[in-house]
């Protein structure tokens, strides 16, 4: 359905913008029709980048994004109204996706001028009470309020509901549960898998391992712009094979068992590095040598559905 | 006894009136023990961090008694606490990223914050040394601006001033919701390096993440709508919980290992009450799936087993 072919966005930086900075480089992978990919990093990793891109807040700097076969950079003016109906995105704080100052409803009013002028209202009106019902809202508790006047969880779901009343295909969920109380998140968490059954992909986008597994199939690794490993769910977490993924996972705080070892892998300042291994600062490997300074480690399959970026695993 | 608190009861005051964010708390801390205080957002659990240390303009002192060392603090009395804060009671406020003065370079704003507290800064220099070795900063860090530094470098900065003139009771309020995994597990170890070494005595470490506190905490203490639910030692809370409130919580979180197609969690229906009118009684009420009658009484915060504090009737009445 969507597919990243080596997408990269550089900023330039420094006196005059003489030097460049990547902030995602040649990012490939593909998502499926009802699929959910997890996207996960640490802060600056590029996460949120690669989602501004496919809903084209963020221009690419080279590569191509492609949406059932038609690349999105090319979509104009008229088509793109077309293209946002199929493709939404949900993003960290609820509340300043409003405008506080008017109802939130208001959203739901400029969608029916902008996007069903035909409809009568009555339909229109019976459409968005099923939307409500689906992301489990009760439509007269928040219909006809200010953003303040509700949760974040329930600011949260009827922002799903927006993206639900088109004909959505792709959901981009950036950091959707991170604002969110425990007690209320699980729930948001559970609307995604339950749209997920009804053939919506999800672009996933989290810094919360566990919510990651909680509810996609496969994962994608990233650190400092660049997928470092991406997989199946379950081999990424039970058999993480490049270094960086196996030190996240085990800082994951667990409920059950204590960290193991004592990390004092800090990170701290890493250089910017233009070429070689991205984490060839931080790496602990033994093998490491000059040739993961120099060269770039592409992706390589060490097993069905499990492809690493690591000198190690180079044939 | 390191900490001992009685009936503190804190409100905000409001256009609106009087919210109620913290009632009746009664508990007590052992020398070296870093307790973790969890709770959604709202529940009171920074007001009752802060309100140890220092009582901002809307906060309200109602009643209340709480001994340091067998020492009484003054709460409700800005300048008396003036003596205790970063000497006895020291903090480190939730957005230590930004609790640092920019305008000043880090040597010399510790310089200016040490002599304020009539400290020889050329005394404590050495200690000063020592402590960023032990967390891992470079001496250099003292001549640079804040903004030189990254976001864990800050956190660790603000670590060791905070515990400087070894406080014996320190509150430690979010202090790794902004970090990565990764920066937060060196940030949780180092807490617990701090008690070991007794540069403080004991913590109170505020969070809403129950799976960081499972790492770090001797005990937990859960709170809901500014009343305490449950105090217990880390592996009861998160095994043997007996508060309603608590066993949903744990319930709820997400754990690697588990998957939406193998097992669905399940939230909490409804959402905290206003604390602006709260309800009468025990204020998970509403929420609660075994509530009755008697919970229109507030529940008193009880010792049920060894260390084991428990606030709800039912559980009152299936122990006694």
């Amino acid at each position: 359905m969507l597919k990243l072919s080596e997408i990269t966005k550089t900023y330039k930086v420094g006196t005059f913008g003489g030097k460049s900075l990547y902030a995602v480089r040649k990012v490939s992978f593909d998502i499926k029709d009802g699929e959910v990919i997890s996207l996960i990093g640490e802060s600056g990793s590029g996460k949120s980048t690669i989602g501004r891109m496919i809903l084209k807040l963020t221009s690419i700097t080279s590569g191509s994004i492609e949406f059932n076969g038609q690349d999105i950079s090319t979509i104009k003016k008229a088509d793109l109204k077309d293209y946002y109906s199929h493709v939404q995105g949900v993003f960290q704080d609820p509340f300043s996706s409003c405008n506080p100052i008017f109802k939130a409803d208001r959203i739901f009013e400029i969608m029916h001028e902008e996007f069903f002028p035909s409809m009568p209202r009555e339909e229109w009106d019976e459409k968005l009470v099923e939307a409500l019902h689906c992301v489990g809202l009760n439509p007269e508790h928040v219909q006809n309020k200010f953003p303040h006047q509700l949760s974040g969880g329930q600011l949260q779901r009827f922002l799903i509901a927006r993206a639900l009343l088109l004909d959505l295909k792709f959901l981009v969920a950036d950091e959707i549960i991170s604002m969110l109380d425990a007690s209320t998140r699980i729930d948001v968490l559970n609307l995604l898998a339950d749209l997920k059954s009804h053939g919506l992909s999800i672009l996933f986008i989290t810094h919360d391992l566990s919510l990651g597994y909680y509810i996609s199939e496969r994962a994608v690794i990233l650190y400092k712009g660049t997928v470092v490993e991406m997989g199946e769910t379950d081999k990424i977490y039970h058999t993480p094979l490049h270094p960086y993924t196996q030190m996240l996972m085990a800082s994951v705080p667990h409920l059950d068992h204590k960290w193991e070892q004592k990390t004092t892998d800090l990170g701290g300042k890493v250089e910017d590095i233009t070429e070689g291994c991205v984490y060839f600062s931080r790496c602990p490997l033994e093998g490491k040598g000059e040739q993961c300074r120099a060269d770039i480690p592409p992706l390589v399959e060490v097993e069905p559905g499990h492809q690493v970026a690591c000198c190690c695993f180079q044939k | 006894m390191s900490l001992n608190i009685e009936n503190l009861t804190v409100y905000y005051q409001t256009l609106k009136g009087e919210v109620h964010a913290l009632e009746d708390a009664s508990f007590s801390l052992t020398d070296g023990e870093i307790m973790g205080l969890a709770g959604e957002s709202g529940c009171g659990k920074t007001t009752l961090g802060t309100s140890l240390i220092l009582l901002n303009g809307r906060m309200r002192y109602i009643r209340g008694t709480v001994l340091l060392d067998g020492q009484e603090l003054p709460i409700w009395d800005n300048r008396g606490m003036d003596e205790f804060r970063f000497k006895q009671v020291s903090l480190i406020p939730q957005y230590a990223m930004s609790a640092m003065n920019p305008t000043r370079r880090i040597g010399k704003m510790v310089h200016e914050l040490i002599e304020a507290r009539h400290e020889d800064y050329n005394e404590i220099m050495p200690e000063l040394k020592r402590r960023l070795d032990l967390v891992e900063l470079p001496q250099e860090v003292l001549k640079l601006y804040p903004i030189e530094l990254s976001g864990g470098m800050k956190q660790r900065m603000v670590m060791v001033l905070s515990t400087l003139l070894n406080p014996s009771l320190l509150i430690a309020d979010e202090i790794t919701s902004a970090l990565d995994v990764s920066t937060q597990k060196a940030v949780v170890e180092m807490l617990a390096e701090f008690r070991d070494r007794k540069f403080v005595k004991s913590m109170i470490v505020i969070t809403h993440d129950i799976s960081i506190l499972s790492q770090v905490a001797d005990s937990i203490m859960v709170m809901y709508a500014g009343q305490l639910s449950e105090k217990a030692p880390t592996e009861t809370i998160i095994r043997h919980a007996r508060h309603p409130y608590t066993k949903l919580l744990i319930s709820s979180l997400p754990k690697v290992g588990i998957k939406y197609s193998e097992e669905i969690l399940h939230g909490i229906p409804g959402k905290p009450p206003l604390l602006l009118d709260p309800p009468i009684g025990c204020r998970f009420r509403d929420r609660c799936p075994v509530a009755y009658e008697k919970c229109t009484q507030v529940p008193p915060f009880l010792e049920l087993d060894k260390d084991h504090f428990v606030a709800c009737w039912k559980e009152f009445e299936e122990h006694a």
